[in-house]
This record gives C-alpha cells, sequence and structure tokens, in this order.
C-alpha cells in the first residue's frame, strides 16, 4: 500500500510538522540516514518558501513507485504570487529575503527530480522526488 | 521554547536538543548574544550533537550568531555536526567556511582554550 501525507502550511509551525512528516515518511519507505536529512531538508526549504512567499498552502508527501523503483515525492502548492523568474531563483546565492540564497537549488541538489510550474498571480507548484537506492 | 545556556568560567555551553523552528532559531540568537554581554563571556561552545536537520535558514542564523559574537569579543565553536547533516549542508553549496567547528563539546572547549589562552 502506498501512504501520503499533507500538511498545510500557515505558520512557522507547519515547517516543523512537514519536516517531522518527511522524515516519517522517508524512514518508512527505507531511506538511510543520510537521505532522511536530505529529504526533510529539502522539505523544509519548500515550506519555508511558501510560508514566506505566499503565506500558506500546502506539502504533500507520498511514495512513488516507478518501473520497479520506489522513492518518495514531495509536492509545494500554493496559490501565491508566483515566481517571476524561474531562472533567477534557481542560481546559487539569489534571495529576495535575505537568506542564503540556497533554498531552491539546494532542493534540486538534494533531491533526485526537481519541477517548479508556477505562474504569475496564480501560484506555484514544486515537485521533488528522491529514489530509493 | 527557549534552548538552556550554561555559563562556565569565561565559556558559555549550549547544547541544542529540540527541534530547531525559526522561532526558536531566533530567539536563541539573541539569547546567546545577551549572555555573552551579560557574562562578559570569551568563547562560546554551540552543540549540534541532537540536531538532525540544518537547513538554510537555520545555517543562516548559525552563521550570524558565530559573527555576531566575534563582533562582541566572542569566539564561538560549533561542535557535533552529524554525519549527515554536514553531507546535507554541502550538497547545498552551504560550506560554513568561516565558522570554526569540532568533533565534539570536549575538542571544542580545547580548540577555545588553545585560541585564547595560547
Amino acid at each position: 500500500m502506498q501512504v501520503q501525507t499533507h500538511v498545510d502550511i500557515h505558520s512557522e509551525w507547519g515547517i516543523v510538522a512537514a519536516r517531522q512528516a518527511g522524515r516519517k515518511l522517508a524512514r518508512e519507505i527505507g531511506f538511510g540516514s543520510v537521505d532522511q536529512a536530505r529529504i526533510t531538508t529539502a522539505i523544509s526549504e519548500l515550506a519555508r518558501n511558501i510560508y514566506l512567499y505566499a503565506n500558506k498552502g500546502k506539502i504533500h508527501i507520498e511514495e512513488v513507485v516507478s518501473s520497479g523503483k520506489r522513492g518518495i515525492k514531495v509536492s509545494a502548492i500554493d496559490q501565491g504570487p508566483g515566481i517571476k523568474d524561474v531562472r533567477k531563483v534557481m542560481e546559487d546565492g539569489f534571495t529576495t529575503s535575505g537568506g542564503l540564497g540556497a533554498g531552491l537549488p539546494g532542493v534540486k541538489r538534494l533531491m533526485d527530480e526537481f519541477n517548479i510550474d508556477s505562474e504569475l498571480n496564480n501560484g506555484t507548484t514544486i515537485t521533488a522526488i528522491k529514489w530509493l537506492r | 521554547m527557549r534552548i538552556p545556556i550554561l555559563k562556565l568560567h569565561d565559556y558559555l555551553l549550549i547544547s541544542v536538543q529540540v527541534e530547531l523552528d525559526d522561532k526558536t532559531a531566533l530567539q536563541f540568537q539573541e539569547d546567546v548574544l545577551s549572555k555573552i554581554h551579560a557574562e562578559g563571556s570569551r568563547g562560546v561552545v554551540i552543540d549540534l550533537t541532537s540536531v538532525e536537520m540544518i537547513d538554510s535558514f537555520i545555517a543562516k542564523v548559525l552563521g550570524d550568531v558565530v559573527d555576531m559574537s566575534n563582533l562582541m569579543g566572542a569566539m564561538v565553536v560549533l561542535t557535533g555536526i552529524r554525519p549527515a547533516v554536514a553531507i546535507t549542508l554541502v550538497d547545498m553549496g552551504i560550506m560554513l567556511n568561516e565558522v570554526p567547528t569540532a568533533l565534539d563539546l570536549e575538542q571544542g572547549l580545547e580548540k577555545l582554550q588553545l585560541e585564547l589562552e595560547g
């Protein structure tokens, strides 16, 4: 049976709840401690982006199975302002919030697959998958 | 939530034992600086043995604590960073290059003593 979980992000506590849910699911799927840390960190970055830029949204975390491989898929969904320049936010060090600018490019490197779907004034959906090796 | 800060002679010892949310991290930053000021501390060891995840925000807060404490004249050493946390940080491109680190609390204290007392 495939498992999934959702966490609503509308406060800083949502960020903590999302990473705890992600760590639990990653452990259940069978990821080791290093990948658990990678997945949890990626979820934390995505959840914080929702909170910072869209105020609210949600994180879906689910198990995925594809051609015999198992993995974990994280989707971050918001109806916020959207991302004006997706290329720009994927540059290391680019930030509009005074952070390190390591968030989204970091998530891409921590996970195996990464996709941004963003429409200005309409919201952003980011999906990222980590496969079990 | 407040993270307890212990005083030991000229040093402050902190062991982060809670899951760091953003507010706790920022409160911690402020508490460390106030305590350095109040106690006239020369060195601080922040032990991260129990911390399972450091994301870019928490990394920034920790890096800032080091810089801010340096400005006040106190040296900070981060200790006990777990293998999974170190791997994740470097994966993300966060090197914390200028930040003094040590394997554990004991070596962190030794590092402070070497630096500050020669």
